[in-house]
């Protein structure tokens, strides 16, 4: 819990539904923060989206982070932030993927249909598949592109050319172009 | 006494002339607009700079109504067989600007999406630097590439012999 702010309504009532699901939590300025388990994610946004209590009717963001970098398993963190229009109130939950070689969330689409686009970027960028997804294919990069390129291990400045390099011999001097 | 030692005759070489003029002037680019640079492209076009001067006035946006493609900004690996694509469908003679620095070599996107320069992908005949570049370093380009036209070597058959690099 950070920055003294001791009131966590949302959490509590999220935490009376799934119980130890809820790993993680703190708040901001009364926006709050939750980080729940893999195996409860689906069942969290559900009752976040279903309650009356909570009512977020609108999936603001939903987003990855590879925590490569801090040495941290598990590594992919899917981040989604929600919006209740009613209520005028935002909350961001977090789940981590469990498997870092091949690592797999519930998707949410059936939930919030706005899921399904950024699913597919997470899928596309980071390599993380949403189970249940209608239609889990890249959507930024190609199809014939291999590898997942907002992974920190992915080199940044490695090449897949799609079409292939024209020959240029060193010698231009005679050249008709 | 061979006719091939002496070089083009006096009549082909006119006429290579000539039609090398009648091209340098009716330019009809073909503007391959992805990226910020587009919009200097149509600062450019428009009427304080005046590319009618130079007779590349209209914009074609067939490339079998063209015969200058100027790929105006960042060239996209995704992209990059539909800008391949467009250039061969192109009717010779043909000719290619490479306008501002991510055209010319990818620019600041030295990454795994970008095109490291067009001509690892399709021949370019003028580069221009710049981002963006500057009008005057636009009409620059065109100008030298119309003396690369009428250095060049034509024929009514449509063939081209373009000068040698220096």
């Amino acid at each position: 819990m950070t920055n003294g702010d001791s009131s966590y309504p949302v959490t509590e009532r999220l935490r009376a539904r799934c119980g130890d699901g809820v790993i993680e939590c703190h708040a901001h300025r009364g926006d709050e923060t939750i980080v729940v388990r893999a195996d409860c994610y689906h069942q969290a946004v559900q009752f976040l989206h279903d309650d009356p209590e909570c009512d977020f009717d609108f999936l603001s963001d939903l987003t990855a982070v590879d925590r490569w970098k801090l040495r941290q398993s598990p590594r992919f963190e899917i981040i989604l932030h929600l919006y209740s229009s009613r209520r005028n109130a935002r909350i961001r939950l977090k789940t981590r993927a469990q498997d870092d070689a091949a690592p797999t969330v519930d998707s949410i689409v059936d939930v919030y249909p706005a899921a399904n686009w950024p699913e597919r970027e997470v899928w596309d960028m980071f390599g993380v598949r949403f189970a249940g997804h209608p239609n889990l294919k890249r959507i930024l990069m190609y199809e014939e592109f291999v590898g997942h390129p907002l992974r920190k291990d992915y080199p940044v400045n490695k090449r897949q050319p799609l079409v292939e390099e024209r020959h240029i011999p060193d010698d231009r001097a005679g050249m008709m172009f | 006494m061979a006719v091939d030692s002496q070089g083009p005759g006096f009549f082909t070489s006119r006429l290579s002339d000539g039609i090398a003029w009648a091209r340098k002037w009716s330019l009809f680019p073909y503007p391959f607009v992805t990226a910020c640079c587009g919009m200097e492209y149509m600062s450019v076009s428009s009427a304080h700079y005046d590319l009618d001067r130079f007779g590349a006035a209209w914009p074609r946006f067939s490339p079998r109504q063209a015969d200058l493609l100027m790929v105006v900004g960042t060239i996209s690996q995704k992209m990059a067989p539909i800008l391949r694509m467009v250039h061969e469908q192109m009717c010779d003679p043909k000719w290619v600007i490479a306008f501002g620095v991510c055209t010319c070599t990818g620019g600041f996107y030295d990454n795994y999406a970008t095109v490291q320069g067009i001509d690892r992908i399709i021949p370019v005949d003028c580069y221009i630097p710049g981002c963006p570049p500057r009008p005057e370093t636009v009409l620059d380009a065109l100008m030298k590439l119309q003396a690369n036209i009428q250095a060049s070597r034509h024929t009514l058959t449509g063939s081209v012999q373009r000068p040698p690099r220096h």
